[in-house]
């Protein structure tokens, strides 16, 4: 697993947000598999990506969170038809605005994967992981906060 | 207050080996409203739930948490448990502590620590849940298969046997599919089609079976129990209940140029007719691209000839609606193409040729009329060679990285068939593996190698070389000799990958069906549930779902049977309860949510509403919950946040994030 020398002892806290018909299955196969990927990552499902509200995503960051992933089905998949389309845009417009106030692009991420993906699951938490590491603890928005 | 009981398993050695499960257990114990906490080894068990159940009538839990394996396996398992007790079964969360924790986490401390935020999550969660009252919608006692192909036929021929009503569809304008195209079948050598027709017959006679031929699926709308499908049916140009099938008008019709789908484009066909002999419905279809009448507006011999007066030119596609309660989908296969994989000079040679296009060269009824001769020149062969795994083991992306899984046997089946009736010819296999697990499969290869003497070679084949005097050079290696192979050869047959039917990935979107990469249908569960799709009320049969060969498929579309039997044998289905619902002091009737909805389950209506004390009428959504399938788009598009989604609330949703993010 890539790991960013100089933080080796940092532990991210990263979101992720998983669709019930696509990858929340694929993380259960990447379980199945013993595909590992850090223990930072926490898995909340969802019915579907479409479900998330940006609430969600800035309620993470606002209480500490280090990234802030979205996992659904791929584009045309979607169980429900058209879910993943309005997830997709709007964490564009989300993740443009978020990175305006501070919390970088490489942050935030959406993925499509499949529950047939297990090792895409696994590989995506794995660079996610090692991309958040890179960038550090999320200060740029504690910055910001009005902290006592 | 809730009172909280969380239940940590062990799950023998699987979560108990990475995670301190007594240590969740412990730290439960700190989380406010729990009030009871254990862990035991197996919590699915009868002892492990009756645990749960004594632990609900002792404390009078009101919600309860399970720490095990994923909800995608023992949700259901530990909401009846609830729900035996009295418990709604929605006061049951599960923390997935085995495929998202300890199956992928080495170290025990980190994988206890993630476990104690998961088990902390869905606390907090639970804290939130209401109890949930599952609705009921009616089903529609009629099955749909799409396909109509061996998996296919036998999946509706076991419905129709039950008593249920069934509807085919075929693309084509016969049922029969690959099977028909088949000469023999292995380990048994039987005529492939002398044990397709009948089941064909059967089918085409069965009282609860209608089939469409040359119809598609357009569109599908609805869900379990009442699926509303609508079917294309092309214009054959034939009227179908007129025509005799006498076949005249196959015979006189004056273009014949127009490549043979069925041979695999080896010979040619008229521009009106039947794909085979056997082809049912017996009824032709004018294939309008090659007729003369449709491309210059002159000819018209067939409707001259037909003594029914069959040939209706103006005949228009249909497109007709029914409601369904199940669908079966047995889209089959087809085999790659080759463009990618120009050393093997198919396309340059003639006699370079695929297996597919072997058995209808060794089929009476083929373009060579069952003679076994080179394509280029008519002549015998006298040196064939045989390359497997063309396409299949591949770990490029020219070709497919599973196992094509039949073309071992068949092409033991070719290479004995032709040792046995031209014992001068010489037959070479050149193979990676040779892999035959299966009721008289290795049996079967021994026989070729032992008895008729088939050639093997371990080793692949780098290029296939057509040489001026038309034969193929064939350059090999021999991995068990290690030397070079130089071989000259009259015919070269590639064991060409199967891949699914190109329309599978477009019918799993119209059904919201999972499909994988390599565009297989994903099954429910790879071992428990292969039958079914992960979409309720969808089921698979055939090669639709991964390759298999006849046997396997038969198998597969009969237990795809059973679980349509077993759903269309209800009368009532019981639906989610997870349901979206609109706060009617919040609705500013703006129409977002319902312009958002794929199910149309948002309607609008006038009420009374009374706001904290003023009663006025205003326009508030109204959400159909038998419509309503939960996916929550509504949720994020209201922009008063009046919409909100049972058992997965906006609160419950931002509980689970402050407990992971905390």
């Amino acid at each position: 697993m890539p790991v960013n020398q100089n933080n080796e002892e940092f532990r991210p806290v990263i979101v992720a947000f998983c669709c019930n018909w696509c990858s929340y299955a694929g993380a259960d196969l990447a379980g199945s598999s013993r595909l590992s990927y850090p223990a930072d990552v926490k898995i909340i499902r969802v019915p579907c990506s479409c479900r998330v509200n940006p609430m969600f995503i800035l309620r993470a960051f606002e209480k500490g969170a280090d990234g802030v992933i979205l996992c659904g089905c791929h584009p045309g998949d979607c169980h429900y038809s058209t879910g993943n389309y309005y997830a997709r845009r709007r964490m564009t417009l989300l993740f443009s605005m978020l990175d305006f106030i501070g919390v970088e692009n490489g942050r935030t991420r959406v993925e499509w994967v499949s529950a047939a993906e297990g090792v895409k699951f696994s590989e995506t938490m794995n660079s996610f992981v090692a991309k958040i590491r890179s960038l550090g603890k999320n200060v740029r928005l504690g910055d910001l906060r009005c902290k006592n | 207050m809730q009172k909280i009981g969380v239940f940590v398993c062990h799950c023998g050695s699987n979560i108990a080996a990475t995670v301190d499960v007594k240590k969740v257990a412990k730290m439960a114990l700190k989380e406010p409203g729990v009030c009871h906490a254990e862990d035991y080894p197996y919590m699915c068990s009868e002892a492990g739930q009756s645990r749960i159940a004594a632990a609900i009538a002792e404390k009078g839990l009101t919600g309860i948490v399970v720490c095990s394996c994923s909800p995608r396996m023992h949700e259901a398992t530990f909401r009846k448990a609830a729900e035996r007790c009295g418990l709604n079964p929605y006061m049951v969360e599960i923390a997935n502590l085995r495929e998202h924790c300890s199956w992928i986490h080495k170290d025990m401390e980190e994988a206890t620590e993630k476990a104690v935020i998961l088990m902390r999550a869905a606390v907090a969660k639970v804290h939130l849940n209401t109890p949930l009252q599952a609705g009921e919608s009616a089903v529609t006692k009629r099955a749909l298969v799409i396909g109509g192909g061996i998996a296919g036929i036998q999946t509706a021929i076991d419905i129709a046997d039950a008593g249920y009503k069934v509807d085919i569809v075929e693309k084509t304008p016969s049922i029969g599919g690959r099977m028909s195209q088949l000469d023999k079948t292995f380990p048994t050598l039987d005529c492939s089609a002398c044990i397709l027709t009948p089941k064909m017959v059967e089918a085409a006679a069965h009282e609860n079976i209608t089939i469409h031929t040359y119809s598609e699926v357009e569109k599908v709308s609805g869900f379990v129990g009442n699926f509303t499908v609508d079917i294309r049916k092309k214009a054959r140009m034939v009227d179908m209940t007129k025509c005799t099938g006498c076949g005249v008008c196959q015979e006189k019709c004056p273009s014949r140029k127009t490549a043979n789908e069925f041979n695999r484009g080896l010979n040619t066909r008229s521009a009106i007719y039947t794909p085979f002999a056997q082809a049912i419905p017996n009824v032709p279809v004018i294939d309008t691209e090659s007729c003369i009448k449709f491309k210059t507006g002159k000819c018209g011999v067939c409707a001259a000839v037909c003594q029914a007066g069959a040939i209706d030119y103006k005949q228009q596609d249909e497109i007709i609606t029914e409601t369904y309660g199940a669908i079966v989908v047995a889209t089959g296969f087809d085999t790659i193409k080759l463009d990618k994989y120009g050393e093997y000079a198919y396309g340059q040679s003639k006699d370079v040729i695929t297996s597919l296009e072997l058995e209808r060269i060794m089929n009476a009824a083929g373009p060579t009329k069952g003679h076994l001769e080179r394509l280029s020149d008519g002549k015998a062969p006298k040196e064939i060679v045989f390359i497997q795994c063309v396409g299949s083991r591949c770990s490029d992306d020219r070709g497919k990285p599973y196992c094509s899984k039949i073309c071992c046997m068949y092409t033991a089946k070719h290479a004995m068939l032709i040792r046995d009736k031209y014992p001068d010819v010489n037959v070479t296999v050149f193979y990676i593996d040779v892999r035959t697990p299966g009721k008289n499969f290795d049996e079967f290869y021994r026989r070729a190698v032992e008895d008729y003497g088939v050639n093997y070679v371990k080793g692949q084949v780098g290029k296939v070389a057509p040489q001026p005097d038309g034969s193929l050079l064939v350059q090999g290696v021999d991995l068990l000799d290690n030397k070079q192979i130089l071989k000259k050869a009259d015919m070269v047959v590639l064991a060409t990958a199967i891949e699914p039917n190109p329309d599978a990935r477009k019918i799993a979107t119209m059904l919201t069906a999972s499909i994988d990469t390599n565009n297989f249908l994903t099954e429910a569960h790879p071992k428990l549930r292969p039958v079914e799709s992960p979409t309720a009320g969808v089921f698979l049969s055939g090669v639709c779902q991964g390759p298999k060969d006849i046997p396997e498929t038969v198998a597969q579309a009969g237990a795809a049977a059973v679980k349509v039997i077993g759903l269309l044998a209800k009368d009532k289905l019981k639906t989610n309860p997870c349901t979206a619902q609109a706060d009617e002091l919040l609705c500013n009737g703006c129409s977002t949510c319902a312009n958002v909805c794929p199910y149309g389950a948002i309607t609008y209506e006038v009420r009374l509403v009374n706001d904290h004390g003023i009663r006025e009428e205003r326009r508030v959504a109204s959400v159909n919950s038998a419509l309503c399938q939960g996916c929550g788009a509504c949720t994020v598009a209201c922009p008063s946040g009046a919409m909100d989604l049972q058992g997965f609330s906006n609160r419950q949703i931002i509980a689970e994030v402050d407990a992971i993010c905390r």
